[in-house]
């Protein structure tokens, strides 16, 4: 007679491979997990409406992140102001038109390319192109678009994901109904891809609002006692905020730095925490 | 040349098509009759689909897709180079094998979404609406819920609201691709009885794999195989003395 299965691999083994697996999820998060409690521990009950209504000062008990987080904020709409139009756009040319064909295809290899680049050689781009070539200064606007063209590559394929996902089906029927390549992705596809779009974007902020390497590279201030007046304004931001009080000797502004640390940390889980929301609408629009 | 008969809405002749350097169909001459329903059967692979979407000219949005050979339309070539694709698509209006209707648009934005893509402004929207659902023996059953999403409803409804989307912009021909191929008995019973009334006002083309479907909705039938058009007649005939040895075997359940 046949046997229908072969001989299920010993109890022991099982447990001891799905244990091995376990102990690979645990440790990273184990170790996030003390770094977390280490920060929380030395910076929570430093965070009140002074440490975020106040400017840096010489004295660490004195110091806030205003300066700091309002150059983010101004930082980040900046950037998704000029990284997800174009990202958008870029999607809908390389998806819907360009899905062949030899510039596609460059413009494909340039993106992965692009995205693999390690973040200060786009301090080094921003600082030659934006902040010298151009004469913008070491201003939000240069760092806005440094880091537009960092964060770029996310919205492209995030938002080619989310056209993708968007059934052949209903192309070809609002095609057949007579409406021009135009009209479909005007008025089908774009509006099924919405949420995937605001996830790219999201994603890419959240990216945007943590980098450090090429703002620095870039001159960023790590004292600012001004808010920024516009987007010729120099600047600062959190994560040079808080690069800047690690190396300060003083003990205080290591509590400073943790504090710091913990509204940033904040800033992008909510963010996450809305990117995954917004995917999971999307997923159920579409009736899986 | 064959002449095209002076009742023809579409035809087709000499048309070849391949797919890269794959045929898909090989000098097919044929005339759908006006405001009658023409099945086209055969086995799959046989080319149906392919000779249909010829027919507005949705051959051509497959990538490396080429044909050869005219279709006429009223007598007008429908690929000379004065013809937009897109208008020819709102004369010769399609429903798919698997029902689509557009996930973030209601019921009635489905049935008016052919008119809103295409930027027309039809006079009196609640009248197109109902006038489409109508047709498409839908609009008692969703009359009540015109602004519940089209997704909603069962797969036979949606295929309906399908047809009625196809309606709205008021087409001369219909052509449906299997459209009953995802559907229930009795959800394909309701559109094939539905077949028997439009065909009062189109010319319908329906491609189908089930041969009683063809002997019950069509008045003529074309039997394909490999891409070639084996035999093209009234569909009793084709069914009791079909001419072609293949027929007779394809008919009887001998292959497919």
């Amino acid at each position: 007679m046949q046997r229908l299965s072969r001989r299920p691999p010993s109890r022991a083994l099982e447990r001891a491979f799905r244990g091995l697996c376990l102990l690979a999820v645990l440790l990273p998060v184990a170790l996030l997990g003390v770094l977390l409690f280490d920060v929380i521990r030395t910076g929570i009950a430093r965070i009140d409406v002074e440490f975020l209504t106040s400017f840096p000062s010489r004295r660490p008990e004195e110091a806030g992140i205003l300066a700091a987080a309002v150059g983010s904020l101004w930082l980040v709409t900046l950037t998704a102001a000029f990284a997800v139009p174009i990202g958008v756009a870029t999607a809908i040319y390389l998806e819907e038109y360009a899905r062949t064909g030899r510039l596609a295809g460059l413009i494909e290899i340039n993106i992965s390319n692009l995205a693999g680049v390690p973040s200060i050689i786009y301090g080094l781009l921003g600082l030659e192109l934006f902040v010298r070539a151009l004469a913008l200064g070491r201003s939000l606007i240069a760092g806005a678009l440094t880091l537009a063209l960092l964060v770029l590559p996310i919205v492209i394929m995030a938002t080619r994901e989310a056209l993708r996902s968007v059934p052949a089906s209903l192309r070809e029927a609002a095609l057949a109904l007579g409406a021009t390549p135009w009209q479909v992705v005007r008025q089908v596809v774009l509006p099924i891809a919405v949420p995937g779009v605001m996830t790219g974007s999201i994603l890419a902020i959240s990216r945007a609002i943590g980098e450090a390497a090429p703002l620095l590279v870039l001159g960023a201030l790590s004292y600012v006692d001004f808010l920024p007046e516009g987007i010729r304004s120099p600047f600062s931001a959190l994560p040079i905020q808080i690069f800047n009080w690690t190396r300060r000797p003083q003990p205080g502004f290591a509590v400073d730095a943790a504090a710091g640390i913990i509204v940033l940390m904040a800033t992008l889980l909510v963010l996450n925490a809305t990117a995954i929301l917004t995917r999971n609408r999307m997923q159920k629009r579409l009736g899986r | 040349m064959p002449q095209s008969t002076p009742t023809a809405k579409i035809s087709v002749q000499e048309l070849s098509a391949w797919y890269g350097d794959k045929p898909a169909l090989t000098r097919v001459s044929l005339d759908f009759p006006t405001r009658e329903v023409s099945a086209i059967i055969g086995p799959s692979g046989c080319g149906k689909s392919t000779l249909i979407r010829c027919c507005n000219r949705m051959h051509e949005l497959v990538a490396g897709a080429r044909h050869r050979g005219s279709i006429q339309l009223d007598g007008k070539d429908i690929h000379a180079s004065d013809v937009d694709p897109v208008l020819i698509r709102r004369r010769v209006g399609m429903v798919f094998q698997k029902p689509n209707p557009f996930p973030t648009m209601s019921i009635r934005d489905n049935v008016l979404s052919g008119l809103r893509l295409t930027g027309i402004h039809g006079d009196d929207r609640d009248a197109i609406v109902e006038g489409a659902l109508q047709q498409a023996a839908l609009w008692t059953e969703v009359k009540d819920r015109l602004g519940a999403p089209g997704i909603a409803l069962s797969s036979g409804q949606q295929q309906r609201l399908c047809i009625a989307r196809a309606l709205a912009v008021e087409p001369d021909v219909l052509l449906m691709d299997e459209p009953c191929s995802a559907l229930d008995p009795i959800a394909t019973t309701r559109i094939e009885d539905l077949l028997a009334n439009l065909r009062e006002r189109y010319t319908i083309v329906i491609v189908t794999h089930n041969m009683q479907q063809a002997a019950r909705v069509s008045q003529q039938t074309a039997f394909l195989l490999n891409g070639e058009l084996v035999e093209f007649t009234e569909t009793d005939a084709l069914f009791t003395q079909p001419k072609d040895r293949r027929t007779e075997d394809y008919v009887t359940g001998k292959f497919g």
